[in-house]
């Protein structure tokens, strides 16, 4: 098959020479695809805007032996340009395209992954909700389909009924007061809640919550991420708090992390105050 | 593979941007055969760069002094700043003869991604600059893509506060090209930055 077509979300871009560019393709029925675009760095490159990322494109490529070419695109739906204009959902964005990248394999279809992505760079392109809300309940969705689906209410070691008061990274969310390994972290219930509803798609719920809440939520997410992933996120460092900036002091008790012992390559992130940084 | 500093040279030659290893042996085999007095002007020029050439403490554009031609020279206009992401787009802009002001180098473009975050690039130096109050116009000029247009609302959030004219280089249409090539977000922006005729 030496031509194909599909739907694709550009992940990525490197440049390539002079005026080339490597283009990271996440399509609906491939999986994810490295193909080249020639000439897309010029200012009269037929295809503009069309291949920057977050945008939703119908691509044709031409397989080659190394890297596959793109022979044409057509834009479906330009998110990433009204992402753009909008610096806070640029960086959501941003740590959302990284996170998707390292979740999927080249050539390995992950149509449910492309789905989830679609959906949560057009509720950054429509201001649906907070852009941080958006970025942790696409982390976790995207997590929960990888397989590490966290628990925010029933025991994640042994099904006991929620809610509990501990959290573990290592257990994979909530445990009971039985399971609970030293140094687990107690953040607010209403912290859970909120997770919940946001790997559930209760967006009541979360445009509800407090920014207290969504700080401590973050901090969680973001550490549950990076210790599901070999090497962290870069974006996450960057994500632009700005909008959601709280000039209270928390007062909720530092989460610890606790149980990294076999993963000691993983650094814990404190949550509350720093926002993502690990 | 060849013999010792033919290699080496190809090497080198082959780590430049844009220059793959076929283009590095042919660039090889060209200064080869040029006369020795040619070889010898390029290396100087080389040598000479690296010794000579630094960037500019004010805007940040190569100068061969602490400050670059365009911060020293007096008949510029000193109350606009053009904002770049690279040395080469104050070239680019020079070419135009249409802007009359000064520039700041931002030293690229935020792009979380490669890990490129506001504190990575010039932006404090740009604030220091305009401490004084004698710049009353900002006009960014960063790349028009994706990168460029984030790193333009970053700025824009920035500078918004501090009363100061604030402009975007216009997106539009490529001069010389046809309409029905434009693609939708080169061709909405053409539309939104759009002029009046003069009738
Ligand atoms: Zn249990
Ligand atoms: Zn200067």
């Amino acid at each position: 098959m030496p031509l194909y077509r599909d739907q694709a979300i550009v992940l990525r871009t490197q440049k390539l020479g002079e005026a080339d560019r490597i283009v990271t393709l996440f399509t609906r029925s491939l999986g994810k695809v490295r193909v080249v675009g020639k000439g897309v760095r010029r200012t009269k490159s037929r295809f503009g805007a069309r291949l920057e990322p977050g945008m939703m494109v119908d691509v044709q490529c031409y397989e080659g032996r190394n890297l596959d070419t793109v022979t044409q695109a057509e834009t479906l739906a330009p998110y990433g340009d009204a992402i753009a204009r909008d610096y806070t959902a640029y960086t959501a964005a941003s740590a959302m395209l990284e996170t998707c990248d390292r979740l999927t394999e080249e050539r390995e279809p992950a149509l449910q992954q492309y789905l989830l992505l679609a959906g949560a760079l057009r509720s950054l392109a429509e201001r649906s909700h907070d852009p941080a809300l958006v970025l942790d309940a696409y982390l976790l969705r995207a997590l929960a389909i990888a397989g590490w689906a966290p628990s925010f209410h029933d025991c994640a070691r042994c099904g006991a009924e929620g809610p509990h008061r501990a959290f573990n990274l290592a257990s994979g969310g909530s445990v009971c007061p039985m399971c609970r390994p030293p140094g687990s972290a107690a953040p607010a219930p209403e912290t859970l809640e909120l997770l919940a509803a946001l790997l559930a798609g209760d967006w009541v719920v979360a445009d509800g919550s407090d920014p207290r809440h969504r700080r401590e939520g973050s901090g969680l997410t973001s550490a549950y991420l990076q210790w599901h992933l070999e090497r962290g996120i870069r974006s996450l460092r960057l994500v632009d708090r700005e909008t959601r900036v709280d000039t209270r002091r928390s007062d909720s008790p530092a989460v610890e992390l606790g149980g990294h012992a076999d993963r000691p390559s993983t650094t814990p992130v404190a949550p509350a105050q720093t926002g993502h940084r690990a | 593979m060849y013999e010792g500093v033919v290699q080496d040279l190809i090497d080198e030659l082959g780590r430049l941007p844009g220059v793959g290893p076929k283009s590095a042996q042919r660039i090889a085999f060209h200064l080869l055969q040029s006369d020795a007095a040619d070889v010898k002007r390029l290396a100087d020029a080389l040598t000479e760069v690296k010794a000579k050439v630094r960037f500019c403490e004010i805007c940040g554009n190569v100068a061969e002094g602490e400050q670059c031609r365009i911060c020293l020279d007096a008949r510029r206009d000193g109350s606009a700043i053009c904002v770049v992401e690279e040395p080469k787009d104050v070239v680019a802009i020079e070419r135009t003869r249409e802007f009359r002001g000064r520039y700041h180098v931002l030293g690229g473009a935020i792009s979380p991604i490669d890990g490129v975050g506001p504190d990575d690039l010039r932006i404090k130096e740009l604030m220091t600059r305009l401490a004084s109050g004698e710049v009353t116009e900002i006009i960014i000029a960063t790349d028009p893509n994706l990168e460029g247009e984030a790193t333009a609302s970053y700025l824009a959030r920035l500078l918004g506060p501090m009363g100061l004219k604030v402009s975007r280089l216009a997106s539009g249409l490529p001069v010389g090209g046809d309409l029905e090539y434009a693609d939708e977000v080169t061709l909405g922006r053409a539309f939104e930055g759009r002029r009046l005729l003069d009738v």
